[in-house]
């Protein structure tokens, strides 16, 4: 017998090994995700009960699923809710198998199906990026409002209301929970992704200080991502993805100085970049350039963070495969940002001069006019060529456009370092 | 945070003996589990210690010897390294590790350090 504050302990990891798959089980019977969460908080409410007395079950999960649906079941006949649903539900539970007796027949491919469009749902577009990323924290990722709201740097009672309005916004718009298919599939999948990726970069941007449910976000984002990579094997983007956000998360380690300030990729101690999720990165990428024709916007934005994580000193990266990689961004999503991207790459491979030519074509791009890399990478070349006082100036325009400190600091520095 | 899980030896493990199918095919399915819970992050089965070797250190001075070591319960036959929220997640995933043929055993889990204990 298990005292009570392990138990609960035990109870807490239970759940957030298994939330996700309850409520996407109990969303495919009773069609609404507000309901099917608090079928499955019911359960777990139970659960806190019981197994203190009882013992944690040896299938937690089916043992959940079994109390959630008999809860169903309840609510169906005290008629709590409307003829319609009432049929529908009467229906589903009649042809449902019962899973708790035996577990067997939830066929894997079955449960894949009900996570794959309880993510589907969570990520609709009929909301708005923000909405989407904290109901698919809660109810994908397993996390509780109040980890979402310090992650987010948020309230906690607005992302409480974000996540309210939400469910009410899929329930009124009526979105119905399935699996897109064929060409749908592919017009709602990006709609995942970007939320999966904004996810990560929030982590990403997290500094040294910060509350550490920041940069958990990064392995929240990954952990999510590496789920949908084994719902959806064929989807060469969703591999591009996390091939992308595991090299990123490689350099975690590297990326901050021993006084917290940021290190650019440049001056990384390259010995500090992780080698395991470098190779989990590599792996993800090559399965998605096996499955894809043209690569797709991650994909080549993963190849060429994996050229960074294959070059064991700045000197050996293949700049030349950089530039084509951006060529083909350029192609594909084309926007200022991916110009002085390959700009940088292009002055690596061929050159100061020939980088700054580029760089000086964007001078008058009115949406990079606040964008402090312009002058950073701008200052980087002149002084590169030489040219220190028109350096110098530029690198003190970009401390005066960034709004992070600690870039502001490195920007300054920069530019103190510019003497004739 | 990242956890190791330890898998300790057996006589089995350590003679060589090949898993049953049956273990091979849960372990397969339980491996599987982890990987769609995107919390693996590796995890491999160590050979008998009758291939492997020890180097001992002393000051300046280093010792090989060869296995196989006679400890058997101490050793160490495999291991997994697994993305969790807490020990009480790694534990949990620990006691879903299948055991068949209902023999005795240990996993032994240790939390893996990362950057932020060191500052």
């Amino acid at each position: 017998m298990t005292p009570s504050s392990d138990t609960s302990r035990a109870i807490d990891a239970v759940w957030r090994i298994e939330s996700a798959r309850l409520i996407a089980g109990l969303t495919r019977i009773v069609r609404d995700v507000g309901l099917a969460e608090e079928l499955a908080q019911d359960a777990l409410v139970a659960a806190l009960e019981q197994w203190p007395e009882s013992g944690v079950p040896d299938n937690p999960g089916a043992w959940l699923m079994a109390t959630a649906r008999n809860r169903a079941i309840d609510l169906v006949r005290r008629d709590a809710m409307r003829q319609r649903k009432h049929e529908e539900l009467g229906r589903e539970l009649e042809t449902q198998p019962d899973t708790a007796s035996d577990p067997s027949a939830a066929a894997e491919d079955e449960v894949g199906d009900d996570l794959l469009g309880l993510v589907f749902m969570t990520c609709h577009p009929v909301l708005s990026t923000e909405a989407r990323a904290a109901l698919t924290l809660r109810l994908v990722g397993g996390l509780t409002t109040a980890e979402i709201a310090r992650a987010f740097l948020v309230p906690e009672p607005t992302v409480g209301q974000r996540i309210s309005r939400a469910k009410r916004t899929l329930s009124e718009a009526r979105v119905p929970f399935e699996v897109p298919a064929g060409p749908e599939l592919r017009d709602r999948l990006p709609s995942v992704l970007e939320v999966v990726y904004l996810i990560f970069n929030e982590g990403y941007a997290a500094t040294a200080g910060d509350d550490w449910m920041r940069p958990a976000l990064c392995q929240d984002a990954l952990r999510l991502g590496r789920i949908l990579a084994g719902l959806m094997p064929r989807e060469p983007e969703v591999h591009g993805l996390v091939a992308l956000m595991e090299i990123q998360a490689s350099r975690t380690r590297a990326r901050t100085g021993p006084r917290g300030e940021a290190v650019l990729l440049f001056d990384q101690d390259r010995a500090r970049w992780d080698q395991l999720l470098i190779r989990r990165g590599l792996t993800a990428l090559a399965r998605a350039e096996l499955l894809s024709g043209a690569l797709g916007p991650y994909t080549l934005q993963a190849a060429i963070a994996a050229c960074h994580a294959r070059a064991r000193t700045p000197e050996d990266t293949d700049w030349e495969r950089i530039v084509a990689l951006y060529d083909a961004l350029a192609q594909l999503t084309p926007s200022p940002v991916i110009e002085l991207n390959r700009a940088v790459a292009l002055s690596m491979a061929d050159g100061p001069a020939a980088g700054l030519e580029l760089v000086d074509q964007l001078t008058g791009e009115p949406s990079l006019r606040a964008y402090h890399l312009l002058p950073s990478v701008r200052g980087d070349l002149l002084a590169k060529l030489g040219r220190t006082n028109e350096a110098r100036a530029e690198f003190e325009r970009a401390a005066g456009l960034t709004g992070n400190r600690r870039e502001r600091e490195l920007l300054l520095r920069r530019a103190a370092a510019c003497t004739n | 945070m990242r956890f190791m899980l330890l898998i300790k030896a057996n006589e089995d493990s350590e003679a060589g003996v090949m898993p049953s199918e049956e273990l091979l095919s849960e372990m397969g399915k339980f491996n599987q589990s982890l990987i769609d819970a995107g919390v693996m992050l590796a995890g491999d089965g160590l050979q008998a210690s009758s291939k492997g070797a020890r180097v001992y250190f002393s000051g300046d001075e280093r010792k090989v010897t060869d296995g196989p070591f006679t400890e058997t319960k101490e050793l160490v036959a495999g291991f997994w390294i697994i993305e969790a929220k807490s020990l009480d997640e790694a534990i949990e995933w620990t006691k879903r590790v299948p055991n068949p043929t209902g023999e005795e055993g240990q996993i032994e889990i240790r939390q893996v350090f990362e950057e932020s204990d060191f500052q």
